[in-house]
């Protein structure tokens, strides 16, 4: 297939779950300050860390505040991150290959780019967002489902399938490190009493308490890391999420497991390998924050090895293809 | 807003103007248009509608299945007073556990004659093959549901303790969500205690109670089945707490072991959440017709090889003749006095009692000894001379089997009503988890008798629930901490 499409499918892909990921964190962050006796702008300050945005966020709003945070995170077309600019990115890449996917994911994403439109030009601040961000994760959502059922399960299936993996092993683990970090100093504060509603909150951004519950019962902080890093099984969990980008890009590749013709199956099977055989003891003994910044960084170094294996137009063109963006670390 | 209540109102004094502890939450209200509430308050019934929160009511052919009433406006209490509550909670279910094991074993609360002997032989709910029995922890009501009202005078009686199956939990716990997608704007910048804690709970009492010799415990959920009125509050703490759902015919009991019937073969159970009555656990040991229980249940359990929760034989503590002893049992027990108060309650088994609720019964309320969720109950003042009567027959034939108490007045909260706010009646419900220690959900379940003037909160008839507000208080250990350790077995005064 061409490289320009392929592209546009993964981004297309990744978008859409960059998205609902922000929709995700904006909403469990909503419902825990309700009740909490205070809109103070320091309950909203981390969602900003965990999209990885707080420079630009700074630049553009300076101190958070409740209605800034969602502003930026929701609406702000100055924020390459925010669900709005997501939307319309992911729309961008479809219009351009709208030969290759099919019809009802075409107007899936048209309507989700319609419904986000509409909610921003309404001009007024998002005051009560769990409306807005139950139909944000319900259109990706329903995104998802139209590719899987409607699309043949072809090259461009696994660039879509891979982006949108790669996106949510990302989203996962900065999730798991700022919430980790802001949690676990008050675990010890308070002794031994945790604070069981804002780590079930944390399981509940990646809609994973029921499963969780399933696996490990009562909460702990390591059996939550474990979950969500380390799971096989459950679909948000970085490790699943590595495995399955694996073998779309040997699906894409051809090459059988365990080898390799290029660089980023060099680097995705490294990474996977890892996942595989690492325990959460290794990754507390490591460090929580400097395991997941490691593993960012083999994400990042991944998905520009993507780019360039399959993405990047021959040489003599003096310029890369620009490339989209991943989010910033 | 045009608001006029009769009697004690939650969130406004006699005077009109809202309570100290009110005023924000009717400040914020203040600011939202009466059509605007009718939304919301619209909004959050197609939330439960959505969510699929129903109850099952008995005898109603079209759809057995009814989305649980839920009326927007909060109840709220404050934090000094839900400490208070919380700490005489506490209090009643330590000294009624106590006392359940006492009855089983020792009786020392009999032979010192501080509850009468006969009282006991003759309650329904007494399991004599519990006799001799010591639970793990020394836990017999793991899960207890006490019901509580405030009267006119302000203040708050325990109107009955349910240590059987209570329900009603998961009501709370999806009020809360409702109320938080529904009224958010309301809730933004409140300060209320979360309550979403609870399964977390729950799931650790059981765990903690499970057989002494098991060091990773397997619980479930033992459900009579999908036609039962609580289904739903059984799927949910299922689910919230990750174990299996099961039913009888899912359990085997195999050499004084239980176990569940799995892919991968039988997997041992040590620890069963039973929503199940007594006399349905084991045809072997309670009722031989039974077919929701599993057979030598109850044998695995005397032998310690599982643990059930609550213990089979805890109803002769919230019996409601009993009931009346519970001042005097917790004086003996602990050597304090109950901080919550009684109902004052005549025991028609006693003969001068008898005389005297024969001869008031238009002033009072009777009430079987032995049922629950309201059923058989006479509203003295309300009933016609021939219903009185005919108690006064029940009465005389079996004295044992009825209590008398004077009617009280139900306090209010405003409720929505169209698009007016109107007083309506409410009691409330706190759930109290018991396992190495004594846990009390902040708030609980707020019934609400959706017909103005009713006094009947039961879902079952007309009545509906609202989401319950405790506030925090401003130090920084909101709820208070003590809490009460129950010992193992001992019951000496």
């Amino acid at each position: 297939m061409l490289s320009r499409v392929a592209e546009a499918v993964y981004w297309l892909a990744r978008y859409i779950e960059r998205a609902e990921n922000v929709a995700r964190f904006i909403d469990v962050n909503y419902n825990l300050t309700l009740g909490e006796g205070s809109t103070l702008g320091h309950q909203w300050a981390p969602l900003v860390y965990t999209t990885g945005d707080e420079s630009l966020f700074q630049e553009l709003y300076g101190e958070p505040t409740r209605e800034t945070v969602l502003q930026f995170l929701a609406y702000d077309k100055r924020n390459p991150n925010s669900i709005l600019s997501c939307v319309a990115n992911a729309r961008e890449n479809a219009r351009s290959v709208r030969e290759t996917i099919t019809v009802p994911m075409w107007q899936q994403i048209n309507t989700f780019y319609l419904m986000v439109t509409a909610a921003a030009r309404q001009g007024q601040p998002l005051t009560e967002p769990n409306e807005f961000c139950d139909a944000v994760k319900q259109a990706s959502h329903t995104i998802l489902g139209q590719t899987y059922a409607t699309m043949s399960h072809g090259e461009a299936w696994h660039f879509a399938r891979m982006g949108r993996l790669m996106e949510r092993a990302d989203k996962t683990s900065r999730i798991v490190d700022v919430q980790y970090y802001l949690l676990l100093p008050s675990a010890k504060d308070v002794g031994s009493s945790l604070d069981v509603v804002r780590w079930s909150a944390l399981l509940r951004s990646a809609s994973a308490l029921t499963m969780y519950r399933r696996v490990h019962g009562p909460i702990t902080p390591n059996n939550v890391a474990r979950f969500l890093v380390l799971d096989r099984d459950f679909p948000r969990a970085v490790h699943f999420c590595i495995v399955r980008a694996q073998d779309s890009l040997c699906h894409i590749t051809g090459s059988a497991q365990g080898t390799f013709k290029c660089r980023c199956e060099q680097l995705m099977g490294r990474q996977r390998m890892e996942l595989d055989y690492t325990s959460i003891e290794d990754i507390i003994r490591q460090g929580m924050h400097e395991y997941i910044d490691q593993f960012q960084l083999h994400l990042n170094e991944l998905g520009i090895a993507i780019h360039n294996d399959f993405f990047r137009l021959p040489t003599n063109t003096t310029e890369a293809s620009q490339s989209q963006t991943q989010s910033s670390s | 807003m045009i608001y006029e209540s009769v009697g004690y109102d939650e969130m406004f004094s006699a005077e009109g103007a809202p309570r100290t502890a009110c005023e924000p939450f009717v400040t914020r209200l203040q600011e939202i248009p009466d059509a605007e509430l009718r939304n919301r308050q619209q909004a959050a019934e197609l939330n439960l509608h959505n969510m699929g929160i129903t109850f099952n009511v008995y005898g109603h052919e079209d759809g057995t299945e009814k989305v649980w009433p839920f009326d927007l406006l909060p109840r709220i209490i404050d934090s000094d007073e839900w400490q208070r509550v919380e700490q005489g909670l506490k209090q009643r279910i330590h000294a009624l556990n106590l006392f359940v094991s006492d009855i089983y074993n020792e009786q020392h609360i009999l032979r010192d004659g501080i509850v009468p002997r006969e009282l006991l032989q003759s309650a329904k709910t007494y399991r004599e093959q519990m006799a001799g029995f010591k639970p793990p922890q020394g836990v017999w009501c793991h899960i207890s549901g006490v019901d509580l009202i405030r009267h006119a005078d302000g203040t708050i009686y325990v109107l009955e303790d349910n240590l059987r199956c209570p329900s009603g939990v998961s009501y709370v716990l999806e009020n809360r969500e409702v109320m938080k997608r529904a009224f958010a704007k309301v809730f933004e910048g409140m300060s209320v205690v979360p309550v979403e804690e609870y399964p977390e709970q729950l799931l650790q009492t059981m765990l903690e109670c499970a057989p002494p010799h098991v060091s990773d415990p397997t619980a479930v959920v033992l459900t009579p089945g999908i036609y039962n009125s609580a289904y739903f509050e059984h799927t949910f703490l299922a689910q919230q707490m990750g174990v299996e759902l099961v039913q009888g015919s899912d359990l085997i009991v195999d050499n004084g072991y239980v176990y569940m019937r799995t892919t991968k073969g039988v997997q041992r159970v040590d620890v069963i959440y039973r929503r199940i009555d007594d006399d349905f656990l084991d045809p072997k040991c309670f009722r031989e017709d039974s077919c929701l229980g599993v057979a030598g249940l109850i044998d695995a359990y005397r032998r310690g090889n599982v643990t059930l929760a609550n213990a089979p034989g805890t109803g002769v503590a919230d019996d409601k003749a009993v009931y009346a002893y519970v001042p005097q049992i917790i004086k003996y027990y602990l050597g304090e006095d109950a901080i919550l108060s009684n109902v004052p309650t005549y025991i028609c088994s006693d003969e001068s009692q008898r005389d005297y609720v024969i001869h008031h019964l238009d002033e009072l309320v009777v009430k079987p000894t032995n049922e629950s969720g309201g059923y058989g109950i006479l509203m003295g003042p309300q009933a016609s001379q021939a219903e009185r009567d005919e108690y006064v027959e029940l009465i005389k034939a079996n004295p044992r089997n009825y209590i008398a108490q004077p009617m009280l007045q139900l306090s209010t909260v405003p409720t929505l009503v169209e698009d007016k706010l109107e007083p309506r009646h409410v009691d409330l419900r706190p759930f109290v988890l018991c396992g190495k220690d004594i846990y009390v959900m902040p708030g609980g379940l707020t019934r609400v008798a959706l017909r103005r003037g009713s006094m009947v909160v039961n879902s079952s008839q007309g009545g509906g629930s609202k989401d319950t507000w405790v506030l925090r208080s401003d130090g920084p250990h909101s709820v208070g901490n003590h809490n009460a350790h129950v010992e193992n077995g001992s019951s000496n005064a």
